[in-house]
């Protein structure tokens, strides 16, 4: 079944469009790569599926819901780690990951369990009591996909999840990303091409609004000719471009 | 529920400040205890303590609108406002999440100035009460005014225009400090069109016990809250499209 159905999805802002007629699948359980350049349209993509933005023409559906007509639904479905770490400075780890369960009406007691969850998931439990404003880097982005995994989400949106993030941490939140695999449909966006590579079940690569192809990284690569999945991504931008 | 949840989320940004505590309830603490000591020693009607206490307490909910309106301009720029516009939180729910946990925090800081005020000589009568309860509508007032600011500028503009340029504006044209008839002409008018020196009077009314005295600035400072919360509205609705 498909998590994502996008037709002709278009967003224009006065005489700049910045996705044009785009149309793809996302099947249940896959983590799906959005790569492209700066302006190539993922964040705005990104934003017309989470609701933030209304599409100029064309429609999505999230496990069959309108982005258009049944928004209140598809907001049940989804949760967002924006890519600002966009955590409430002032608030305690456990305080930012109640906020959210509170948000969605949990129960006290459900709010709890979810809590002891993720803080297992995540390897939380040592900053737990700590202010989110006061962590790393590395810390607030996995309170960030916390936050978002605390309302258990059917499709999670992932935008630049590891940007800015040393060696380590980013190979630390990789692992959290794989360990939702199948559990959680995972839209990613993100500039590095290994960790798009190296996570994703397909990717998407997108330019100027529009999207130049839709597959597994191994196809993308044999359909660019090349064993490097960097050279196939330039060789498959540059073309269009030529 | 949810919107008590995200309301409970902003006291405690507002409270775990510890600048927001010196300028909130320390900084009007300050003023009022100084100008009671220069009172002592230059003695000036307008800085008696039944004159001086009310204006203290408008003048320190200029600093709710530079609280609120950093609040939303600082979860506006960290992405937080774009995270929980993806979740079942309505509009309705962000305003008056944002709106109620700084009525208690702008009604707290009047007590404690009163309390301050009656320590530094000021008469214990029952119309303290109703000087705390005339705060409300002027409470509403300046928060409508963090909830535009906080909707149009970001944390850094707000430094300015809510810091600096509203404290100031809410200093000069209210009354307290100086008596706007000494000024006169056109600044005296303009102030009397700005609800600030309504608020100031309708305080001091209330204090006094001259409850038919309160009415006309009653009004004044309704119709600019009523006018000044739906643009906010607007504003904040404005911006939230836009994400």
């Amino acid at each position: 079944m498909d998590a994502i159905r996008i037709e002709n999805l278009t967003k224009r802002y006065k005489d700049v469009t910045a996705v044009d007629h785009l149309s793809l699948t996302v099947r249940k359980g896959e983590l799906f790569s959005l790569l492209g350049v700066n302006g190539a349209g993922k964040t705005t993509t990104v934003k017309m599926l989470s609701c933030l933005t209304q599409p100029t023409a064309g429609d999505a559906f999230l496990h069959g819901k309108s982005i258009r007509t049944e928004s209140a639904d598809v907001k049940r479905l989804i949760a967002v780690s924006p890519q600002e770490t966009a955590v409430a400075p002032a608030l305690t780890v456990r305080e930012n990951l109640a906020l959210m369960g509170g948000v969605h009406g949990f129960s006290q007691e459900k709010c709890d369990r979810k809590i002891e969850e993720l803080t297992a998931l995540l390897g939380l439990s040592t900053v737990l009591k700590r202010r989110a404003g006061k962590l790393s880097g590395g810390w607030q982005r996995r309170l960030s996909i916390a936050m978002a995994l605390i309302s258990e989400p059917s499709v999670l949106f992932l935008d630049e999840p590891t940007l800015g993030l040393d060696v380590l941490a980013r190979s630390d939140l990789w692992d959290i990303i794989r360990a939702l695999k199948g559990r959680v449909t995972v839209v990613l966006t993100t500039h590095y091409m290994e960790e798009a590579e190296s996570l994703s079940d397909r990717i998407a690569i997108m330019k100027d609004g529009k999207l130049l192809i839709c597959d597994t990284p191994e196809a993308i690569k044999q359909t660019a000719g090349t064993d490097n999945f960097e050279q196939a991504f330039i060789r498959i931008v540059r073309e269009v471009a030529q | 529920m949810r919107m008590l949840t995200f309301a409970g989320r902003n006291a405690k940004e507002i409270l775990r400040d510890p600048l927001n505590l010196a300028f909130g309830l320390g900084f009007p603490l300050v003023l009022l205890t100084l100008l009671s000591a220069i009172q002592a020693n230059v003695p000036v009607p307008l800085f008696e303590i039944q004159h001086l206490a009310p204006g203290i307490t408008v003048f320190g909910l200029s600093f709710m609108t530079l609280f609120s309106a950093t609040l939303i301009a600082k979860d506006r720029g960290s992405s937080l406002l774009q995270r929980l516009y993806t979740t079942p939180l309505t509009p309705l729910d962000f305003i008056v999440g944002y709106t109620l946990p700084v009525i208690p925090i702008a009604v707290l800081q009047c007590a404690v100035c009163y309390v301050a005020a009656v320590l530094l000589g000021l008469s214990v009568t029952v119309h303290i009460l109703a000087a705390v309860v005339c705060i409300l509508p002027v409470c509403v007032l300046y928060i409508a005014l963090g909830l535009l600011c906080g909707s149009v500028l970001n944390d850094k503009q707000v430094g300015g225009v809510c810091g600096a340029l509203l404290t100031n504006l809410s200093a000069w044209l209210s009354g307290i400090w100086f008596d706007l008839e000494l000024v006169g002409g056109a600044f005296q008018k303009i102030a009397y069109l700005l609800p600030f020196v309504h608020a100031v009077e309708m305080e001091r009314a209330a204090l006094a016990g001259n409850f038919a005295a309160i009415l006309p600035h009653l009004w004044w400072v309704l119709c600019y809250a009523v006018v000044l919360l739906f643009v906010a509205v607007w504003l904040f609705l404005r911006q939230m499209k836009r994400q």
